[in-house]
């Protein structure tokens, strides 16, 4: 009797037995997907009392969201092209954040980049497009690369926090932007927006043939990619995870912790200054305070929201470049301010931190229950 | 000097005015931080309390005709805002300086949504004391004209420093800051002390904000605060958590950040921007030549995340 009765508990045991095999292998995959989803469905809740509370339908608002950012066809564009730059700033972030570091400054290094572009652009008007292009690339990277480098040094041999010295920088970089704008880089015929003379149509990098999206999506997603092959298929990366996880254990191994900060900086950093380069090379045509236009900001949440991983970062900057092109129809339809799409990526950014704490703890993921 | 131009000596003038002015929102911004910092947190958020701050003291102040309760106002937000970067870093596993970077863009966000009708109308503002009565240099007076927020910031500056030493409440967040484990031990709740640290941040940073609205520049709008919240955090770390360097500190950048202006004033123009970005170049190189790597900072809370 006695084994009787233990066989269908035995039974019962055994057949979600199959499961927990499945969820210990996806469980953690289930739960980087499950649970920013969830603080986004919330913080998008939460958007819609808070316009509630200005007398809007938050239905309309929900409909207007999708119908401005995935809609149709034009609205797939717009909100592509706005992915492009927000794809390469996450990845500012999220590179130093594979060695624990927490880089603020995309904005910066995307203006630096710009600037770094536009200046090489204009001294070789001479050159063939290709060349100019090419030319206006590796300034952009080098450009942003030294910028973040430079907050990366300060931390490395100065032990001055990343964090803040890389927002400040941004401010410094801003300034030199209007210095030299307003300066002796500036456009005698721009009169209302001082900006640099332009580089010229034939230097532009163009569209994606058959769309209006230009070819810096392209740029942003190969860097990606990229980085995610870095991060976690070569030894370079691995070493940075090392030294990610515990600073000690890899200058025990050898590890030249140093070198890893500034090279990981410098790819950070290059990844902003292209998109720097791209805002010049496939929209703006020139330099000005336009470029100042927060993707760099809106990098830093793209990267948490991607929990730091290079290839999340392509969907979710799809997703927050949906939100910021649909501010546009929210402002025309609703009335909404445009500041509307801030307070979405504020509340979004504060749902998802939060939701840090619920990692490991959902019972059904665990396999056990 | 009868016609009241005093030539070069408008610059230097210029520049103690506005270190005066200018000083203020960093001052309270500082001390602030000072608190949350000591009590062992850090809330980099306090550049979106700033601008919180400005905007909600304006809307009030116009709305009520007061600018003093618009003062309140901008306290109370900035409590608010305090109190939910400390209820989300109280959850498991949050990070505090994320946190404070989400509530940053945050409060940037909501100020300026909520605070679009109000670049328009012009509000109450807050009244300033002349100390400048026996001088007959219109420079000398406008420099002298100061107002009672940075009396009350450098007042609150020494009561903060003779509070931590000798107070329980002090002690309290010290301990706290120094070690949470001490205070669990001694029967307190870090998370509530932390809480009420945060809280009182937040309600210094809001006032800070609820200057730059109400006396200088004195108006709304969405490019009043450009980093001002995020250098006062940092002038707290070469501060040494000490708030009466704090106040030296507040003071010298007040000077920095009114340099720009005050060239501008006589007429030398190149190079405005530059000099605008002075406090921050200023904030860098400060933390270059005082922090170390070898050595934690002397004087840091041995909780806080930033210096570890």
């Amino acid at each position: 009797m006695t084994t009787e009765a233990a066989d269908p508990v035995e039974a019962v045991a055994v057949s979600p037995a199959a499961d927990p095999g499945f969820l210990q292998r996806y469980g953690t995959t289930i739960e980087y997907i499950l649970i920013p989803g969830a603080a986004l469905v919330g913080a998008l809740a939460v958007f819609g009392i808070f316009v509630a509370l200005f007398g809007k339908n938050p239905l309309d608002l929900y409909f207007y969201m999708y119908q401005g950012a995935f809609g149709t066809w034009f609205s797939w564009q717009n909100t592509l092209t706005r992915a492009a730059p927000l794809i390469l700033t996450a990845l500012c972030t999220a590179l130093p954040a594979q060695l624990g570091m927490v880089i603020i400054g995309g904005e910066g290094a995307l203006l630096i980049g710009a600037l770094s572009a536009t200046s090489i652009a204009l001294a070789i008007p001479w050159a063939p497009p290709l060349v100019v292009q090419i030319a206006m690339v590796c300034a952009g990277v080098v450009g942003g690369g030294l910028w973040i480098t430079l907050a990366g040094a300060l931390r490395q041999y100065r032990g001055v926090n990343e964090t803040i010295s890389s927002l400040l920088l941004v401010y410094i970089g801003l300034a030199i932007l209007n210095h030299l704008v307003e300066g002796v880089m500036r456009d005698p015929s721009s009169l209302n927006k001082p900006s640099t003379r332009e580089i010229g149509a034939a230097n532009m990098i163009g569209s994606i043939p058959g769309t209006d999206v230009h070819w810096g999506l392209v740029f942003g997603v190969v860097a990606a990619f990229a980085s995610y092959i870095l991060i976690y298929h070569t030894v370079f990366g691995f070493a940075a995870r090392v030294a990610g996880g515990n600073i000690r254990a890899a200058k025990i191994v050898g590890l030249g912790v140093g070198k890893l900060i500034l090279m990981i900086c410098f790819l950070a950093g290059g990844a902003a200054g292209l998109a720097g380069m791209i805002e010049v090379a496939a929209v703006q045509g020139r330099t000005n305070a336009n470029l100042a236009a927060g993707y760099g900001f809106t990098g830093i949440l793209v990267a948490f929201l991607a929990r730091q991983n290079p290839l999340a970062i392509i969907p979710v900057a799809i997703l927050l470049g949906g939100i910021s092109a649909s501010g546009g129809l929210l402002q025309r339809r609703l009335g909404l301010p445009d500041a509307s799409v801030l307070v979405l990526q504020g509340i979004i950014f504060v749902f998802v931190l939060a939701s840090d704490a619920l990692y490991g703890r959902i019972a059904f993921l665990k396999g056990k229950s | 000097m009868a016609d009241g131009t005093i030539g070069l000596w408008t610059v230097p003038l210029a520049v103690f005015g506005g270190a005066v002015r200018v000083s203020t929102p960093f001052l309270f911004v500082s001390l602030g931080e000072c608190i949350t910092e000591r009590s062992g947190r850090i809330n980099l958020g306090l550049e979106g309390t700033l601008i919180m701050g400005a905007m909600s003291a304006y809307g009030i102040s116009y709305l009520s005709g007061s600018p003093w309760l618009g003062v309140l106002a901008a306290g109370i937000t900035g409590a608010l805002l305090g109190a939910l970067h400390a209820g989300i870093c109280s959850l498991p596993r949050v990070n505090d300086i994320a946190v404070g970077i989400a509530l940053m863009l945050f409060g940037t966000g909501l100020a300026f949504y909520l605070g679009k009708p109000l670049i328009e109308p012009t509000a109450a503002r807050l009244p300033a004391i002349d100390f400048g009565w026996w001088s007959d240099v219109p420079q000398v007076r406008a420099a002298l004209r100061i107002n009672v927020l940075f009396l009350i910031g450098v007042a609150i500056a020494p009561i903060l420093f003779w509070a931590f030493r000798t107070t329980r409440w002090g002690l309290l967040i010290r301990t706290a800051g120094e070690s949470s484990d001490a205070a669990r031990a001694m029967g307190y709740s870090v998370l509530w002390i932390r809480l009420r640290a945060t809280m009182a941040g937040g309600f210094l940073a809001g006032i800070g904000g609820s200057f730059l609205s109400l006396f200088y520049p004195g108006s709304w709008n969405e490019g009043l605060s450009s980093g001002q919240g995020i250098t006062a955090v940092a002038l707290v770390i070469f501060a040494r958590w000490n708030p009466m360097l704090c106040l030296w500190a507040s003071l010298a950048f007040g000077g920095a950040a009114a340099l720009g202006p005050a060239l501008q004033s006589v007429g030398v123009t190149s190079g405005y921007h530059l000099f605008n970005a002075a406090p921050y170049i200023l904030t860098l190189a400060i933390m270059i030549i005082t922090c170390s790597p070898k050595r934690t900072l002397t004087g840091a809370p041995a909780e806080l995340s930033i210096t570890r």
